[in-house]
């Protein structure tokens, strides 16, 4: 969380009134919505969230308990802000944007008390400032004036802050800095520092938002291959818990192509935010072998952490994505899950004595699903570079609902839906995400991509992978009913087909070294294997050689093994030409 | 302290008083009546001049005339090590007769969260000696695991089988000296609005088995003030954690009715007038149930755990039900207790096909519990799955339409049923035990159909003869 630095301004400083919860109402406090308060003898950090006559209501993300009427509110005059600067990644951040190592430091304890403050970035740590603007440029915000090598992977850019003027250099310095000393002076005065904050709740400008051409590679098999997501897209992970909502998260976060990763635990499980902390930092970024911290900040709000700050963390984590972006970088940004910020804000809603909409969600739910949603896209900045944010929600429905507010207002704005079935996660076929549900509206504009990256018949393969599955699911309705060896060969051979596509190529073993991670050259030769299995499979059938056979080739069930072979070229190339080789020697 | 005469309003168990001075939230508040009883509350809401109390007892007897005393603290749990093997009531005070409780500290029962950068990930097996568990969902030290239930089911035997059964595998090492439990390992049982002779059943198995000795025992009974069942298991977790990192003790807390305890929480928001959320239950419920069950987990640099199983029943058996459809975002996993099985016999009739525990992949394999373990449960689960899909296609088409793979299925799912979760309530299957029924069963189907398992596990496991027996058998 940003320290409010500008102490000339003389604030007024009110009283408490009553307390409720997280909720707090104070008299006689001079404030503006969302300005950043300090409650109680204790100085626990809050937001306005309410202003009515002499009453101003007060959401606190610290807990309560023990506080009452009389104790002071002093205000800030900020609204919600973060911190941004070089030392942001690599970092594991509450809600408002305090490091957790930090307050871990602070308190001396491993339980978390109340009432202390930290900066978002180390304000004394020094950074190597490398210039790249010399004194006579004329530069405007959004330009990048220079660099500091953040951690191994990432370069981080020093940029003209949005809100400044611009101008023309003036004085340029180079070395080791901290972030609050200013690199480069500008003719209006202006020091540009390593630092800057943001509102949370405020966009950060861009010049224009693009459609979206190229996909996120996400190493997954189903998600790649048939449900793909965009750089800059979004997309929603609905299920019932157990479905691995979670897991599915968390691949993402490990093995999609994005520059940058932003990894939002919000309301979810403390041990669930340990494995990522202790996880990340052992496991190799897929494209540059570096630790996966070095790309990552985890922005963890665990679900018995003050309820206000569930409400915050969405922003906080979508303001730091959105600087990335600013200094050109394909950011993927991972909530998990959008359903309990909706609930945070359903509380302090119920509390404020909101007039409920749907399932006593506020009003607002959709309009604020939607606001979030939206900072996602593909951007021309500022400075005319381009960035994109892509964003995954996890949403949890209760009862796995899907009619429930949350899921339906998600899905009205997010354009891939990953949909988790409980059923397919309770047979261990994981990821459980049901492909007769989910769909991607990228497809059409993400194949060109593909069929020029990949392969040329990228679209058509992916069609009849579809087909099959579409016509298993109208076949296992018969086979309910009368069996398997009630339906003509040709049929049975299709299910046996499907049955390869779904245990050998839609399952994915996110646990194994090899399987976790499945690039889309892989995924389109695994599939066409399985395709080569096919055709020469009914054109063993057309020459008159008994189904029962032809599933008895010892080269079939080899196809359950492609997932975990290293070397799959090969492997492959071997499978393919055993399986034509023992079903052309049927006939 | 000041004393009050100046209640306004008496309204289910909350007691609206006028103040004039500061009163902190979540305060601790006492009450007596005009009888000379003293009742004790808790500040559910504090403004200027007026304070809502929630009354632990209940609000019988309190008149306009009561006086209301305002301690300036919140609720405090005296621990002490001496706390193990003794028996008190929903709030804490000792009901077996034992000597005055001398605590080491009075702590907070609100209870801190852990800071996720301090909390070390949960990934050493305990042993409950149930192959349902063991076997197919593991629990580990620093999980929450809460068992599904419904009205009637036996929940309460599978909880004392896993409190008596539970060990730590390293902690057997060392006690090989003929110290007959760990001493390490406590017990902490939290009993919410259960009736007076399930609480005795509890008692009755505690003091046989001398699981007393390693166990303290909150009881609050079905007659109890409902308000009282929001601060038992708080209670309970304050004591955990005590033990756990202070005392380096691992501790099992288990927590039932959870239910019960969500009745309160309605009852008590309802009596505020707060608006509902999905079926009457309040909106914080999630957060609420968070506060509690977020209170397990392992701590960087410290010895001991604290590992829950909170029990609760599914009003109609109904997963979707706001209870454990909440309970289940928030814990690790669950277990499932089935009417079905359990009408045919099977003890404890867990269903593991919808149980679930989250950590489990990380608490088991080599040198945890043995390398096939993962391939095993795998391969388990899906041909369990399997032969429960084949159920219902048997009971249209007759067994006879059905191909030999088929039947093989549908017999491996009856033998895991009435072998690897038929256990009883009283056997203690270690996990060499459990692997074994589980390579037992697997050797029914043959060895290519076991696409799960790794082969050299096949070679060294699979029991070669097993599946001729097994067709001789069915001829």
């Amino acid at each position: 969380m940003s320290q409010a630095t500008d102490t000339e301004t003389v604030q007024e400083d009110g009283v408490i009134d009553s307390v409720s919860g997280p909720v707090v109402t104070a008299t006689d406090l001079d404030a503006r919505m969302n300005d950043v308060v300090y409650v109680g003898d204790e100085g626990l950090m809050g937001e306005v969230i309410e202003i009515e006559g002499n009453v101003t209501t007060i959401q606190v993300y610290e807990e309560t308990s023990g506080v009452g009427p009389g104790e002071p509110v002093e205000n800030t005059g900020d609204p919600l802000s973060v911190d941004l600067g070089p030392g942001m990644l690599d970092s594991i951040y509450d809600g408002v944007q305090r490091p957790l190592d930090a307050l871990e430091e602070k308190m001396g304890s491993a339980f978390l008390d109340r009432g202390v403050d930290a900066p978002g970035i180390d304000l004394e740590e020094t950074w190597e400032f490398e210039p790249k603007v010399d004194e006579g440029d004329i530069v405007e915000p959004g330009d990048v004036v220079g660099v500091v090598p953040e951690t191994v992977t990432i370069e981080h850019k020093v940029m003209v802050p949005p809100d400044s003027e611009g101008g023309e250099v003036v004085a340029v310095e180079s070395g080791e800095f901290t972030v609050e000393e200013t690199v480069v002076e500008l003719d209006t005065g202006e020091g540009i520092s390593m630092h800057q904050e943001w509102p949370v709740r405020t966009a950060r400008p861009a010049a224009e938002k693009r459609t979206p051409t190229e996909p996120l590679v996400t190493g997954q098999r189903i998600q790649d291959g048939l449900f793909p997501l965009a750089k800059g897209g979004t997309a929603a992970i609905p299920g019932p818990f157990g479905s691995g909502k979670t897991v599915t998260q968390q691949q993402l976060a490990k093995w999609s192509d994005a520059d940058i990763v932003v990894y939002i635990g919000c309301g979810e499980r403390g041990n669930e935010m340990t494995e990522v902390i202790e996880d990340f930092p052992e496991l190799p970024d897929p494209q540059t072998g570096n630790p996966l911290m070095a790309r990552t900040c985890l922005i963890a709000n665990t679900s018995n952490m003050p309820v206000a700050a569930r409400e915050s963390c969405i922003y906080t984590g979508i303001t730091i994505a959105e600087y990335y972006r600013d200094m050109g970088y394909d950011v993927a940004l991972m909530a998990d899950s959008t359903s309990r910020w909706a609930e945070a804000m359903r509380e302090i809603s119920s509390r404020l004595e909101e007039m409920p909409g749907e399932e006593g969600y506020p009003a607002y739910l959709a309009a604020r699903l939607a606001e979030f949603y939206e900072r996602a896209g593909r951007f021309e900045l500022q400075n005319g570079g381009e960035g994109s944010i892509s964003v995954v929600g996890a949403v949890s429905p209760p009862g796995g609902d899907f009619s429930e507010p949350v899921t339906q207002n998600t899905l009205r704005i997010v354009k891939t839906f990953w949909a988790l079935d409980a059923d397919l996660a309770e047979r261990r076929h994981f990821p459980a995400i049901n492909w007769d549900e989910s769909y991607s509206l990228y497809r059409g504009q993400l194949d060109p991509w593909f069929t020029d990256n990949v392969a040329g018949d990228w679209p058509d393969i992916r069609q009849w992978a579809v087909d099959t599955l579409d016509e298993e699911a109208e076949l296992q309705e018969i086979v309910q009913l009368v069996g398997k060896d009630a339906l003509p060969e040709d049929q049975q051979l299709t299910l046996e087909v499907a049955r390869y596509l779904r245990e050998a190529w839609l399952q994915q073993n996110a646990l194994h070294d090899v399987d976790t991670y499945c690039e889309p050259e892989k995924t389109y030769q695994m599939l066409g294997a399985i395709k080569t299995f096919n055709d020469e499979a009914f054109e063993a059938l057309d020459a008159g050689v008994p189904v029962d056979e032809i599933q008895g080739v010892d080269a079939a069930p080899r196809l359950n093994r492609m997932g975990t072979a290293e070397e799959y070229d090969e492997f492959i190339d071997e499978i393919e030409a055993d399986l034509a080789e023992q079903l052309r020697g049927l006939y | 302290m000041k004393e009050y005469q100046t209640i306004t309003e008496v309204s289910g168990p909350l007691v609206f008083a006028e103040v004039d001075e500061a009163v902190g939230y979540d305060e601790m508040v006492e009450i007596e009546t005009p009888a000379g009883e003293t009742l004790r509350g808790q500040v559910l809401e504090s403004s200027e001049g007026l304070v809502a109390i929630q009354v632990f007892e209940g609000t019988e007897g309190i008149d306009r005339n009561a006086s209301v005393r305002f301690l300036g603290e919140t609720m405090k749990m005296p621990v002490t090590e001496d706390l193990l093997g003794r028996v008190l009531d929903g709030s804490g005070n000792p009901i077996d007769g034992g000597p005055e409780i001398v605590p080491d500290e009075r702590q907070d029962i609100v209870g801190e969260a852990i800071n996720p950068y301090s909390r070390e990930y949960p990934e050493a097996f305990i042993q409950t000696g149930v192959s349902g568990i063991d076997g197919m969902n593991t629990l580990v030290r620093g999980q929450k695991l809460p068992i599904f239930s419904g009205s009637g089911l036996p929940h309460n035997d599978l909880a004392l089988q896993i409190a008596r059964q539970a060990s730590v595998p390293e902690e057997d090492e060392e006690s090989d000296d003929g110290d007959d439990d760990g001493s390490e390992f406590a017990v902490i049982f939290g009993a919410m609005g259960i009736t007076q002779e399930e609480a005795n059943e509890f008692m009755e198995d505690f003091e046989r088995t001398g699981a007393l000795e390693r166990s303290v025992v909150f009881m609050n009974l079905a007659d109890d003030p409902a308000v009282e069942r929001t601060v038992t298991p708080r209670l309970a977790l304050t004591t955990a954690e005590y033990l756990a990192f202070e005392k380096d003790y691992h501790v099992l807390v288990i927590l039932t009715d959870m239910t019960n305890y969500c009745e309160a929480l309605r009852e008590i928001g309802a009596a505020r007038e707060e608006v509902p959320g999905r079926r009457g239950y309040p909106g914080y419920m999630y957060t609420d149930l968070a506060q509690l069950y977020e209170r397990a987990g392992r701590i960087e640099g410290q010895e001991g755990s604290v590992t829950q199983i909170p029990i609760l029943t599914m009003p109609s058996d109904d997963i979707t039900h706001p209870i454990p459809d909440l309970t289940g975002y928030i814990t690790e996993g669950q277990i499932i207790v089935d009417r079905s099985l359990n009408s045919q016999g099977v003890e404890p009739p867990i269903d593991v096909l919808p149980s679930l525990s989250r950590l489990m992949d990380d608490g088991i394999g080599e040198g945890l519990t043995r390398g096939d373990h993962g391939d095993v449960s795998d391969q388990l689960y899906a041909a369990y799955a399997e032969g429960e899909d084949l159920r219902d296609l048997v009971n249209i088409v007759g067994r006879e339409a059905l191909s030999e793979r088929d039947n093989k299925y549908l017999d491996f799912a009856e033998r895991f049923e009435a072998e690897f979760i038929q256990q009883g309530f009283d056997t203690n299957r270690t996990i060499e035990e459990t692997l074994g029924v589980g390579w037992k069963l697997l050797s029914m189907l043959p060895k290519s159909e076991l696409n799960r398992v790794d082969e050299e596990f096949i070679d060294q496991y699979y029991i070669e003869d097993e599946s001729e027996t097994v067709e001789a058998s069915a001829d």
